[in-house]
């Protein structure tokens, strides 16, 4: 028993966060980064902090994750970390020849008041910026939100620096992507590309972080989404935003700079939030959805039906991120899973009220919580109160999962102990199969390693 | 060795009034070492005659970590060991912290060895105790006596007890004492016995009220302590009465910090509106 000392009595803690259901600020900063062409993130702060977000992600993607430090040393802590934040960018754009540096800031330059704006202006006035170089900075100080709010700072940096309104109209639509798999982003297009639809997906993770192995090391691989297209972005018909705490704020932004409306809609996670994504963007792009989405939709719903025996009734635990969260739970809802316990390290009133109206009518003994007092223990403490049939979640529930020995899925961020998510969307109608098929999967292995031998089944 | 840090409102007078009760101290014979917190490092311009001092965060910026103690301490007036601690320009950066950093470092580098025999070591630490690192100096094993300057002005009255707020949430966890309050006369109306009753109130004494003297001026003009500049000048006495009355001190106490309203209430029955 791994988390023998966690006790069922759920007591309410005023202070004490034991295993959160969240990481840093910059995390999310630098997965954005990642995810436009040619841009090397950079972390204002002490080198700890920029090894931490390098290797958390490299854990979680299995691939080699390139940023750059101010170094900060207690000097730098003292007079403020210009200096160093100037000579960094001369050295990169000297060495490392990225297109873009994406600046973010950490806890402790954020806690001096170290302003990143005046740094990066001072840069430019300095000429440390070469012609058709760029320099975009995001404030993320990790003792505000989450690794959500990081990325979603740097999204919207990305945009505010770059997107621009011409009088040319472009015949296309913005997609901003939640925090999902770089396997989604090349989803999220693939479908965009039935519908015969233009777009820009920012940021587009796919080609960056799933490369393939074929000998030569590329600091800057082929994919991400290119300045250009981040440029064009201010002529878009419209903006289809996936998922309110990762995109909302680039949306706004992107509406208040360049008028591109947006819709904002949920990370297309299952049979209703895909429904609600594909009519936003068949909507946002005037165009059709055709007859092999349909198709797609329609295999969806054969293996639910197929498979609702199994699924029926199954109390689930999520956690995770409230963008991804809140499509699965009405996912499962909709099969008549039962969500009982959902937390999220993010914070935001606005999630457990929309998770309680998605689980309000069939879920009503659901527990929901999230912010800072939303913990594993605490999932972990409802866990042992009434158990559950299946966990979803990132690899932080393993400990649960074998100590309860309930079967578990792996969802979110980060999975540092499978592989498979880099590869295989769960987004849109097949990813929906995907979700299904795992579910099933680790239930059944369950019921074949512990049914009694009279009723172990060959055919399920 | 008694350790001392000197608090008090912006502009109220602690370093002049820190290097001259010094100098008068080091005109006793006593051994002292003065460290200076205060960014705009001019603690400790008087005994060195001018601000030649190069700062201890200079020094760590510009050689890195392989500062030597000589590189940092200059000798000045009557012996005194001065240091700056010097910090950021303003607007950038975290002086706070320079503090912190600066004080660490100084006690890496053995600046309190037994072999200098320090008698007294006195904090001049800029303003408020604004943040955690204008406290450094009264943290556990640092100083253990503060003395506030203040005078009869009613935000350095209330500058004083918000000091006390300070200093009570440090000794109650350790050994930091307040050890007075130092009056530097404003020439405010009835300032002796208004500064006399606020420490009452606070629990400890107006361990001296230095009297306004243009002297004090005229031997700042010229970089020097009044004790220095013009030894036999009455002023020079007032200060060498405060050093004797720190070195004699023996009341030292746990502020009790006044409420707002019991501060303006003093303020009216003894200052400017009675």
């Amino acid at each position: 028993m791994l988390l023998r000392h966690t006790t069922s009595e759920v007591k309410e803690r005023k202070a004490l966060t034991v295993n959160p259901a969240k990481t840093c600020q910059p995390v999310g900063a630098m997965y954005a980064a990642l995810g436009v062409h040619g841009c090397l993130p950079h972390s204002h702060g002490s080198q700890g902090c920029c090894s931490y977000h390098r290797s958390t992600l490299t854990r979680h993607y299995k691939e080699p994750v390139m940023a750059a430090t101010s170094s900060f040393t207690e000097g730098s802590s003292v007079f403020g970390g210009q200096a160093n934040l100037l000579q960094a960018i001369d050295n990169i754009f000297g060495i490392y020849d990225p297109d873009i540096i994406a600046v973010h800031s950490t806890c402790l330059s954020e806690t001096i008041g170290d302003d990143l704006g005046q740094i990066v202006k001072k840069a430019q006035d300095d000429g440390k910026i070469p012609e058709g170089k760029f320099v975009v900075q995001a404030s993320t100080p990790s003792y505000v939100g989450s690794h959500v709010t990081g990325y979603a700072n740097m999204l919207e940096a990305f945009v505010k620096y770059f997107s621009f309104k011409t009088d040319e109209k472009l015949r296309q639509v913005n997609m901003l992507s939640g925090w999902v798999e770089p396997s989604d982003m090349r989803e999220l297009k693939r479908i965009a590309g039935l519908m015969k639809l233009k777009t820009v997906l920012l940021p587009d993770t796919s080609d960056v972080l799933d490369t393939p192995m074929d000998g030569t090391y590329k600091m800057y691989p082929k994919g991400g989404t290119t300045r250009e297209e981040i440029v064009s972005m201010g002529d878009s018909m419209k903006t289809v935003a996936m998922g309110e705490w990762a995109t909302k704020s680039a949306a706004v932004a992107l509406d208040n700079k360049c008028k591109v409306p947006f819709e904002l809609t949920d990370v297309p996670i299952g049979l209703k939030a895909t429904d609600r994504f594909i009519q936003a963007l068949s909507t946002a792009g005037k165009v059709s959805i055709p007859e092999c989405i349909a198709e797609e939709r329609g295999k969806l719903v054969d293996v639910i039906t197929d498979m609702h025996q199994y699924l029926y009734g199954k109390r689930v635990a999520l956690w995770g991120d409230p963008d991804t969260l809140l499509p699965m739970i009405e996912f499962l809802v909709d099969m008549d899973m039962k969500p009982v316990y959902v937390v999220s390290g993010t914070p935001g009133k606005k999630f457990s009220a929309r998770a309680m109206e998605i689980l309000e009518a069939k879920v009503p003994e659901a527990k929901v919580r999230n912010g800072a007092s939303a913990d594993m223990f605490l999932m972990h403490q409802w866990i042992k109160e009434e158990p559950v049939d299946l966990l979803i979640g990132n690899t932080y529930g393993k400990y649960i999962a074998r100590d309860e020995g309930i079967p578990f899925v792996r969802s979110g961020f980060p999975i540092i102990d499978r592989i498979g998510h880099s590869y295989f969307p769960t987004v849109g109608y097949l990813g929906g199969i995907r979700i299904l098929e795992r579910m099933l999967s680790a239930i059944m292995d369950k019921i074949d390693a512990t049914s009694p031998e009279e009723s172990f089944e060959l055919t399920m | 060795m008694r350790k001392i840090a000197i608090y008090g409102k912006g502009g109220i007078g602690k370093s002049t009034t820190t290097q001259n009760t010094v100098a008068g101290l080091v005109e006793a014979g006593k051994n002292v070492k003065v460290v200076g917190c205060d960014p705009k490092a001019d603690s400790t311009r008087l005994l060195l005659g001018g601000l030649a001092q190069k700062t201890v965060l200079d020094t760590l910026r510009e050689e890195g970590e392989d500062v030597e103690l000589e590189d940092i301490v200059k000798v000045g007036y009557g012996g005194v060991r001065c240091v700056e601690s010097g910090g950021p320009e303003p607007g950038v950066g975290c002086a706070g912290r320079g503090i912190i950093t600066s004080i660490n470092m100084l006690e890496q580098l053995g600046a309190w060895d037994e072999k200098f025999q320090l008698d007294y070591t006195f904090y001049d630490v800029l303003g408020d105790v604004v943040c955690g690192g204008f406290a450094m100096p009264i943290r556990e094993g640092k100083a253990e006596e503060i003395y506030i300057v203040v005078s009869g002005e009613m935000m350095a009255m209330y500058a004083a007890n918000n000091i006390c707020k300070g200093i009570k949430k440090y000794a109650q966890a350790g050994g930091v004492r307040l050890g007075g309050l130092i009056c530097n006369s404003r020439k405010v109306d009835n300032e002796s016995a208004m500064i006399e009753e606020l420490a009452k109130r606070l629990g400890t004494q107006m361990i001296h009220f230095v009297p306004r003297d243009n002297m004090v001026q005229r031997a700042e003009i010229n970089r020097k302590t009044v004790i220095d500049y013009e030894p036999n000048h009455p002023q020079a006495d007032e200060y060498r009465a405060l050093a004797k009355a720190i070195d004699e001190n023996e009341l030292f106490v746990i502020p009790e910090p006044l409420e707002i309203e019991e501060l303006e209430k003093l303020l009216i029955d003894f200052g400017i509106a009675s």
